[in-house]
């Protein structure tokens, strides 16, 4: 009898599982079928790009700093036991544009603009706002959720890029700036290694891809909340778990499909 | 007004990301494919390349006055054939020499180019004759051990 009933609450979960990816990749399809409407006020995806994007922007330069100086000071150590320490641009390049770079963006930008945006929009289902817009024949998906959709997906490739960057100089600052390595070296092995599809370009596709799946995951979550404070603040939660797991999961299967022969 | 300063601070975030692209695109990325610098090709075969890779460096003196094009298995002689896309501002004689050499312990192979005698220069099309292959680390500690084995047996 215990059994019967385990058995059934395994099925039931497995199956309102199932129903909400169902349910997600519709309102997903729903969204980007309502996208071109939405492009003819495009002062809606400026507003959102000023609010996720700019307001990212001290975040995302700061770490991209901190984090390449760390790789320019470990890679030293490292790099030095081999007497190879002229590959440090290198290595510290490598890293940002194809891994770090759209990886610690994509969380940062998960904890950062995700939250707000799940919050935001958590509240105006608590408030009723979006119950309103549609009394008033205004789709919501159109209205609230596309314009942020595509301000996040053109916002995470730029501060991925941004990130990369900054860290690039960081590992610059520590590694010819302090440790003393030569700045030519540091360059041209950099470019002699870094090839601009292979590494820089499929680093971007990352990030581009990240954009899509942590910005739809935070406006899902937020649509989707049921209209209670605590469920406001269990969706913004739900937002960073799911995103960061996302990243992980399609950052292995994208290296695995790019880097692989 | 407002609209006005929002487009600002939008713009001056649009242009400070695709302006880092462009640093990693130009500045860390490998920008040779956008070379607009005249240039003429010329092979060379070599036994081995070791792993030399396309767009790895050709030196003369230390100084890059090439790019690796292609590479290819030669089915007729058994050979690589490596294709050279040479900067047109350097020009070599035709009786010039190539060698596959390493860039420090760890470093990207590249192509070594001395330069001969003759006095006609390389042109579009043309072939190195004289080449030498890359140094096989294997090879080397092989004949390395046999060489040792061979003073024991003495």
């Amino acid at each position: 009898m215990i059994g019967r009933r385990v058995l059934a609450g395994v099925g039931n979960t497995v199956r309102d599982y199932v129903e909400s990816v169902g349910y997600a990749t519709r309102t997903f399809f729903t969204m980007l079928g309502l996208s071109p409407g939405m492009m003819r006020r495009p002062h809606l995806v400026i507003e959102q790009l000023h609010f996720i994007g700019n307001y990212s922007l001290l975040i995302i330069t700061l770490s991209g700093l901190f984090v390449g100086m760390v790789l320019g000071l470990q890679g030293y150590y490292t790099l030095n036991k081999y007497g190879a320490s002229e590959s440090l641009g290198l290595l510290v390049a490598l890293g940002l544009t194809r891994e770090l770079g759209p990886v610690i963006t994509g969380l940062l930008f998960a904890g950062r603009a995700g939250t707000s945006l799940t919050a935001e929009i958590g509240l105006m289902k608590a408030g009723e706002q979006l119950s309103a817009m549609e009394m008033m024949a205004v789709n919501p998906i159109q209205r609230v959720l596309a314009p942020r959709f595509w301000a996040g997906v053109i916002a995470v490739p730029l501060l991925a890029s941004i990130f990369s960057a900054v860290g690039i100089l960081g590992g610059y600052l520590v590694g010819v700036g302090l440790i003393g390595v030569d700045a030519g070296a540091f360059w041209s092995q950099m470019q002699g290694g870094i090839d601009l599809w292979k590494d820089v370009g499929n680093g971007f596709v990352k990030s581009v891809v990240f954009g899509i799946a942590i910005t739809f995951i935070a406006l899902y979550q937020g649509y989707e909340t049921r209209p209670t404070p605590e469920d406001v603040a269990g969706a913004t939660t739900r937002t960073v778990v799911v995103s960061s797991l996302m990243i992980w999961w399609l950052d292995f299967m994208l290296t695995a499909l790019m880097f692989s022969k | 007004m407002q609209r006005k300063s929002l487009d600002v601070w939008v713009g001056l975030f649009v242009v400070i990301g695709v302006a880092a692209l462009m640093f990693l695109a130009l500045k860390a990325g490998n920008n040779s494919t956008f070379s607009l610098a005249n240039t003429y090709e010329i092979t060379a075969k070599f036994d081995n390349i070791g792993s030399l890779r396309p767009q790895a460096a050709v030196k003369a003196s230390g100084v890059v006055v090439g790019r690796v094009a292609r590479i290819a298995f030669d089915d007729k002689s058994y050979k690589a054939a490596v294709t050279l896309e040479m900067d047109s501002t350097y020009k070599f004689p035709k009786d010039s020499s190539a060698k596959i050499l390493t860039a420090g312990l760890l470093g990207e192979q590249y192509v070594g180019i001395e330069a001969g005698g003759d006095e006609n220069n390389l042109a579009e099309g043309d072939k190195i004759a004289r080449t030498q292959s890359a140094a096989v680390l294997e090879d080397l500690i092989n004949q390395f051990i046999y060489s040792k084995a061979a003073e024991g047996k003495d």
